[in-house]
């Protein structure tokens, strides 16, 4: 405990005489996590969206023609029921369909009413086991007669996941690259503090002090660096995704029929990202910034 | 305590120390002398191991320097106490803190530092300017505390780097009776020098180095011309 405190007292002081540097490598890293941060919200609700329409996956539409009648319903029924891969059936008929619509839609439902006439036909919902049954029962079912048209998602699905992988991809490569700048900029921060105490240092060697013992104050203080960086920009991040959702969800939840996810909901996630980013960043840049020092 | 067995040293052409052997006794009192770059800073640096032997053993206390680890140098350099020409002091640590700061290194807790640091102190008589900063203490006092923090942690051998060298004839003595009380407690004393009054005067063993190599090596005295040019030392430092 002794060591620890310190540790964090030499941290604080030398950060205090050092401010100018400090605050600078601070607002750096800051900027940079923040950028992080929007790739990591963007990502997030884009793996939502796909979980969404995941759900989906495993349902054909099978939309019916205006003039089908009941009885003929009941027959294209019984010959998808037959089909290989067909887990369920279920009628919907248009009414339904609206709800259903209206429900998805929320608090824009209302404008639904103003369409007058019923726009949706009857379909069947086709539950699958898998993604061939799926691609059989669409071009089959496609054939039947009083068919309109078929729906299901796996194109949209596919897009997306690749939309995602690629995103993640270049969200990780950005995230190395910023992460190697962030250490550089800690590393030469605190480089300064080491300089300005170079005859201490010296003399702690010829005392008998570890290397540890040394490097405990400036390993502290880079890790006070990357957390103060990592609360600003965990707060910014979260500030500014707020005022997004709050502007734009509405309009993603009636395009998309998904809605953001919450800032709230991310609060926590964000925070330990980021926390264990910056102390990841302070330590190592730390490290970094005495190697030569410790060298006798 | 300190035995060199055939060390050598080189830095590219130039000869630190060349095929030096040489055997310090626990409990000597020895002066190395002999004019600048001959090769006392080499001898120093590679007891402490700051720079490492080209061939050769050395050998301080149990330690085999020329064959331990880098990780094993703070526990070796623990065992040695350090004493300057210029004191390094940390000027903004009181004497007091100047003094722990060797026992924080070593992990004392901070009872035990409360009790030895006066105690030593006292022993070097400045136990009234622990709560005074190094800069406001005369040459003397601050080479005096720097003695302080050399053996708060009962080092087995103590160097000493010209710790006279800063200091009028009259502090300088006050300091080599301190350093000759320390010599009787058993601590093995080295002493880097180019004051042959006091070398005269103290009647030790002493160790003459000249471009790299030990020429001379027996009791009493100092064996230079005062005059003669060092380049460093008290008789030429400004």
């Amino acid at each position: 405990m002794f060591r620890l405190f310190y540790n964090i007292k030499q941290a604080v002081l030398q950060l205090i005489r050092n401010k100018g540097m400090a605050v600078a490598s601070i607002f750096a890293i800051s900027a940079m996590m923040l950028i992080l941060g929007l790739f990591f919200v963007i990502s997030v609700n884009i793996n939502l969206f796909t979980e969404i329409i995941k759900q989906d996956y495993d349902t054909v539409e099978v939309y019916l023609e205006e003039a089908t009648t009941a009885a003929k319903t009941k027959s294209i029924i019984e010959s998808i029921k037959h089909m290989n891969g067909v887990s369920s059936v279920e009628f919907r008929n248009k009414d339904q369909a609206l709800k259903v619509l209206k429900r998805r839609w929320g608090e824009s439902g209302y404008l639904l009413d103003s369409l007058g006439e019923n726009p949706l036909p009857n379909s069947i919902l086709v539950k699958v086991e898998n993604l061939n049954a799926a691609n059989r029962v669409n071009v089959a079912a496609n054939k039947i007669d009083g068919v309109e048209s078929t729906k299901y998602y796996k194109e949209t699905v596919d897009k997306l996941t690749k939309v995602t992988n690629f995103l993640s991809i270049s969200a990780i490569i950005i995230m190395l690259f910023l992460i190697i700048v962030s250490v550089v900029v800690v590393s030469n921060t605190i480089k300064l503090t080491v300089f300005a105490r170079a005859k201490e240092i010296s003399i702690m060697k010829y005392v008998g002090a570890t290397n540890w013992f040394v490097r405990g104050p400036f390993f502290v203080e880079g890790i006070i660096i990357g957390l103060i960086a990592s609360g600003m920009s965990a707060g910014l991040t979260y500030v500014l995704y707020d005022r997004i959702v709050d502007a734009i969800g509405m309009k993603v939840m009636t395009i998309l029929s998904s809605p953001l996810v919450p800032a709230t909901y991310l609060a926590s996630n964000l925070i330990i990202i980021f926390a264990s980013m910056g102390v990841g960043i302070g330590a190592v840049g730390s490290i970094i910034s005495m190697r030569k020092f410790l060298d006798k | 305590m300190i035995t060199f067995t055939n060390v050598t040293k080189k830095y590219g052409e130039n000869i630190g120390l060349e095929n030096a052997s040489v055997s310090i006794a626990k409990g000597d009192f020895v002066f190395l002398v002999g004019p600048s770059g001959a090769g006392k800073s080499t001898f120093i640096k590679l007891i402490l191991k700051e720079i490492n032997a080209d061939s050769g053993r050395i050998k301080v206390g149990d330690y085999v320097v020329t064959d331990i680890s880098n990780r094993l140098i703070p526990q070796h350099r623990r065992k040695i106490g350090m004493v300057f020409q210029d004191f390094r002091l940390l000027p903004k640590k009181t004497v007091f803190e100047n003094v722990a700061f060797a026992m924080e290194i070593m992990h004392k807790s901070r009872r035990q530092i409360r009790k030895r640091v006066p105690q030593v102190l006292s022993l070097m008589g400045i136990e009234d300017k622990a709560k005074r900063y190094p800069q406001e203490l005369s040459a003397g006092e601050q080479q005096r505390v720097a003695i302080a923090r050399a053996i708060i942690n009962n080092p087995k051998v103590l160097i000493a780097d010209e710790p006279t060298g800063n200091l009028d004839p009259e502090t300088a003595k006050g300091i080599m009776d301190l350093l000759d009380e320390i010599n009787q407690t058993g601590t093995t004393i080295v002493m880097v020098t180019h004051a042959k009054d006091i070398v005269d005067r103290m009647n030790k063993r002493v160790i003459a180095i000249e471009d790299g190599h030990i020429v001379r090596d027996d009791y009493g005295q100092y064996g230079y011309d005062e005059g003669l040019d060092f380049g460093e030392g008290v008789f030429t430092d400004v």
